[in-house]
């Protein structure tokens, strides 16, 4: 492979295939290098596809991508150990809309993204793994692989290779993860005769539902749970912080047991058969997380530069987006006749903060330290809300005034008004 | 089989014999050293075991390949984690 590139995009996720397609349309000659089998084969999420960042790239995608089911309902749970409390919101798309999120399954939506990225000129490479940066004195000018007389050269080459990023961490551009800015999740895909589980939740066709879960199922961890619908399968899974698994002790898969069994999801499980079994690691650090962007000939996009919404549970659209916007700068560049300097990529980090991607994540960039400093909202609050809620709903002879009475009582002695009050500005400072 | 052997069984991987890609720089600190052992209560594919006397075992097999044993091995940087060669390892197929 003793060729020269334009570019060199390292990894087949929707961060890579983004820029890689984006490239290859402005005329680029572009390798994409892959370390699974196939894209995708590699690839974890729980999930949720956004469109918009998708239809950019793909107007028509609706058409062709495999996806499972557009959501048609979106649960919020709060659980107890037994119960849950929670809303629903559930609208039909109606004719002359097109559904904004849809299911559906990495493993194929990778492959079939990646192969559209092929149309357009991009030469992929599959099972290969990339092993280091190539330099020239600071200069990034391609990449080692682990294939013979594996070393490739290129203009400019793009990171894109997931929340681990070897080549990130070995080339010095980002430091080694923390444990507190990490989530660790883990999921189970569940098979059932297409009819029952559209039964389950109420839906036909191609309607699909989301249930989000937060409280006591992550036993004092910050973290959350979820149960998506695909065509024929239910993705069930749950992610914590991996510096609060460090501290619980608590075996993953363990956890995950637990969820299945709370009565809230077991009769909506029942019979599934089990055929795939993950875990995957999701940059959860936000704004304060985010690396150096870009140097003398590289920048990095995706997970790789640690863009996720974790409030918004989004990752793969941001992914599509930095990947696109890192691709546009360097055409840019290349069209103007200037060189990928360090100077000159910078623009790819201003393009990004008039974007919606860096905007969304300063926005919440405090909202973890308060959950971290503030344990008894994953706790206390999702019983308390649970109790009141049995409380003023069960019909027993005491009058309702009284169960007013006992509920408000209840939030007092677990948090005084002062608490309370102090809670409620911490919230709302975390998340306005 | 334990449960969470049960469910990797159903995953689908590709094993590079003889080239394990993650591997315990010294035995010794784990045994003598480290007391939290994180590894073993945290890695979702249960390949770390503790033994009777403190030791470690790492049979790399069922990874799922998501990098928690490197990023909790915090205090003695004691796992050297690469990602298998080209092809090998976990194949999702579902993802």
């Amino acid at each position: 492979m003793n060729e020269r590139f334009d570019a060199i995009v390292v990894g087949a996720g929707p961060a890579g295939t983004s820029a890689a397609l984006t490239l290859a349309r402005g005329g680029w000659k572009v390798l994409q290098i892959e370390r699974g089998e196939y894209p995708g084969s590699k690839n974890v999420q729980g999930a949720i596809l956004y469109a918009d960042s998708l239809q950019k790239l793909i107007p028509n995608f609706r058409e062709e991508a495999p996806l499972e089911r557009h959501l048609v309902e979106q649960r919020l749970w709060v659980l107890d150990d037994r119960s849950y409390i929670g809303s629903t919101y559930r609208s039909p798309v109606s004719n002359d809309a097109e559904p904004d999120r849809y299911t559906i399954l990495r493993a194929q939506f990778d492959k079939w993204f990646a192969k559209k990225a092929q149309e357009a000129g991009v030469l992929l490479i599959c099972e290969t793994t990339v092993l280091d940066l190539l330099r020239e004195g600071e200069r990034v000018v391609g990449v080692r692989t682990d294939r013979e007389e594996g070393e490739v050269y290129a203009d400019v080459v793009i990171l894109a290779d997931g929340v681990n990023s070897v080549l990130a961490r070995k080339a010095g551009i980002r430091p080694e993860l923390g444990a507190g800015e990490v989530a660790l999740g883990v999921k189970e895909v569940l098979f059932y005769p297409q009819e029952s589980l559209e039964d389950r939740f109420g839906i036909q066709g191609d309607e699909g539902v989301a249930i989000e879960m937060v409280g006591k199922i992550t036993g004092g961890m910050v973290g959350t749970a979820f149960l998506y619908t695909n065509k024929e399968s239910l993705a069930v899974g749950i992610g914590c912080l991996l510096s609060d698994f460090r501290r619980e002790k608590v075996p993953p898969y363990v956890l995950l047991a637990r969820l299945k069994e709370h009565p809230a999801l077991r009769p909506l499980l029942r019979d599934g058969e089990m055929k795939e079994y993950t875990a995957h690691l999701i940059p959860e650090g936000g704004y304060k997380a985010i690396p150096k962007l870009s140097g003398d000939g590289w920048l990095i996009v995706g997970d790789a530069g640690m863009f996720v919404n974790s409030v918004h549970r989004e990752g793969s659209n941001l992914a599509m987006e930095t990947g696109r916007i890192a691709a546009e700068t360097v055409i840019e560049l290349k069209q103007a006749g200037e060189p990928f300097t360090e100077r000159n990529l910078h623009r790819y980090r201003q393009r990004l903060d008039q974007s919606f991607v860096m905007k969304d994540l300063r926005k919440y960039q405090h909202v973890h330290e308060v959950l971290d400093q503030n344990r008894h909202f994953l706790t206390t609050y999702p019983e308390l809300v649970n109790r009141a809620a049995e409380t003023l709903l069960r019909v027993d002879g005491v009058d309702k005034r009284s169960k007013e009475k006992e509920v408000v009582r209840s939030f007092r002695k677990h948090r005084s008004y002062r608490g309370l009050f102090s809670d409620a500005v911490k919230l709302w400072r975390a998340f306005r | 089989m334990s449960e969470v052997e049960e469910k990797l069984y159903q995953n689908r991987y590709r094993l590079d014999a003889g080239h394990p890609h993650i591997r315990i720089r010294d035995p010794e600190v784990c045994q003598a050293r480290c007391t939290e052992k994180s590894c073993a209560a945290c890695c979702p594919a249960g390949c770390y075991t503790l033994g009777p006397e403190g030791d470690i075992t790492l049979l790399t097999d069922g990874c799922l390949e998501c990098g928690t044993c490197r990023i909790i091995c915090s205090e003695f940087r004691n796992v050297d984690w690469e990602y298998p060669r080209g092809g090998f390892g976990i194949l999702f197929k579902f993802g």
